[in-house]
């Protein structure tokens, strides 16, 4: 039995072709994934991405339960809808999953966790709150919808009342904003400007259609991998998961060390693993024909590594991929694509940032 | 429900068969497959003067969701790759039976042909998947 999000009429009205998303039924594309790839890239596309599980954590001990659960130190947010991403990780230092948190006040909290992990992750969520005065609830009444690319932010405002709009007003990315009916974020998975919209369940497919009346392109599944690995952005469950260390899958920015005794979850592997050195996720460029794809092997001077993700890149024109490689920095490494062995450069894991190439 | 045009001949593996004359015969994959595969990114054909045996894999449609082999339906000669394609992979989608054409071949034996299915063989066949 599969779920359906608010938007599935319109999805189906669209002519998407839907496909089975670790138990929710999505769209893949609408017709070209790289058209909707492009549009994003050059102009605004939408994404339903109401299948993500929306928490909320409130209660007076909201902040030091977030602080001994995430990576992440909450602590950091000072201002009111400032957002955060990390890692939640096991004992043993691997990656249980990535999230955003919003912070409104100390005690009044926000997460927005993956789909595909969600009876595990509140599972989770609800084991750590033991010992902890906090609320964890699950708000199921709300569809989401990403609105990204150069004029995602324009077109979007078509359709806010004038509190929408005096409330996103200079509003910094990473920040997200209760108004009215809408919770409005600077947030996305693209690397392009735009909105993530937490909108009502009743009123989403509308939402939904008024967005498309503005000239904004539906998205699918499709489009959304290739944009988030051209940004360098990690997919869970295939950049890295349980088993992988945040210092292996370029998560090590989110960890916040200091102060050094704050206990949280994973610390005292984390603090080992960084002593002993881990393997590194890094980008590779192939500039040759063929598309580099998940789960090839890679050979370095250092040993032996793989691909996590890979892609034909629609923005750069050649393929793209991020893989986890022993520690070193090679210039270089050999990829084996269906059964030869390809020289491809090593990069920093960042490919495109607003519509450009950052490499 | 995708287009499979009468007048051409097709393989399970989803390869439509044009007769020319002489016993050559343009190939291509079917417009249920390039759906099946999405925007098309890179075709790598075989080379002119290659001999093939049916169900050889003699090139490789790639598109942004996956690589995907494509198997000569027909023993023969290559005696022509559609070297738009380089530039221009996108035609596979946009005209798969038409300038989305991948090779020709001389066929050993031109009447292999009758062996493979026609149109409505093939719908069947892909009603079944």
């Amino acid at each position: 039995m599969t779920s359906k999000t608010a938007l599935h009429a319109k999805h189906l009205e669209a002519g998407a072709k839907m496909v089975d998303f670790f138990g929710w039924e999505m769209p893949i594309s609408y017709g070209s994934q790289m058209e909707e790839h492009h549009a994003v890239r050059q102009d605004a596309g939408m994404f339903d991405v109401s299948h993500m599980t929306i928490v909320d954590v409130t209660g007076k001990q909201a902040q030091a339960y977030l602080r001994y659960l995430l990576a992440n130190d909450v602590a950091k947010l000072k201002d009111k809808g400032k957002a955060l991403y990390s890692g939640m990780l096991n004992e043993e230092g691997g990656v249980v999953d990535d999230l955003i948190v919003y912070h409104f006040d100390d005690t009044n909290y926000r997460l927005v966790v993956n789909s595909a992990t969600r009876e595990k992750d509140m599972n989770w969520l609800l084991a750590k709150a033991e010992g902890f005065a906090v609320t964890i609830t699950e708000k199921s009444d709300f569809a989401m919808i990403a609105v990204q690319g150069p004029k995602a932010k324009e077109k979007a405002a078509t359709l806010f009342s004038a509190a929408q709009k005096e409330a996103v007003e200079g509003m910094k990315p990473f920040f997200g904003v209760q108004a009215e009916d809408l919770f409005i974020a600077t947030t996305g998975y693209t690397g392009e400007a735009g909105y993530e919209i937490m909108v009502p369940k009743a009123r989403a497919g509308q939402f939904w259609q008024e967005l498309l009346e503005a000239g904004v392109k539906p998205c699918g599944l499709g489009a959304r991998d290739t944009l988030r690995l051209e940004a360098g952005m990690n997919l869970y469950g295939q950049d890295m998961d349980e088993t992988v260390s945040p210092l292996a899958a370029n998560m090590g920015w989110t960890i916040t060390w200091e102060p050094a005794d704050r206990d949280f979850v994973g610390r005292g592997a984390l603090e080992q693993q960084k002593e002993q050195g881990t393997d590194k996720l890094v980008g590779l460029v192939m500039k040759e024909k063929g598309v580099l794809r998940a789960g090839q092997k890679v050979k370095t001077e250092n040993g032996e590594g793989i691909t996590t993700s890979g892609t034909f890149s629609p923005t750069l024109g050649h393929a793209i991929a991020m893989a986890r490689i022993p520690a070193g920095s090679p210039d270089t490494v050999e990829v084996e694509m269906r059964k030869k062995w390809v020289t491809v450069d090593v990069v920093k894991p960042s490919f495109v940032r607003n519509g450009k190439s950052v490499l | 429900m995708s287009n499979i045009p009468n007048d051409l001949r097709y393989a399970a593996t989803h390869e439509w068969v044009r007769p020319e004359s002489d016993g050559v015969f343009t190939v291509g994959i079917s417009e249920h497959a390039q759906e099946l595969l999405g925007d098309m990114v890179f075709v790598d054909l075989p080379d002119e003067g290659d001999k093939v045996s049916t169900g050889d894999d003699v090139a490789v449609a790639e598109s942004v969701k996956a690589a995907s082999d494509v198997y000569t339906p027909l023993t023969g000669e290559i005696i022509a790759v559609n070297e738009e394609l380089e530039d221009s992979p996108e035609l596979v989608n946009s005209d798969p039976y038409g300038d989305g054409w991948l090779f020709k071949i001389k066929a050993d034996d031109p009447n292999e042909v009758e062996s493979l299915m026609n149109a409505e063989g093939y719908k069947a066949s892909i009603d079944e998947e």
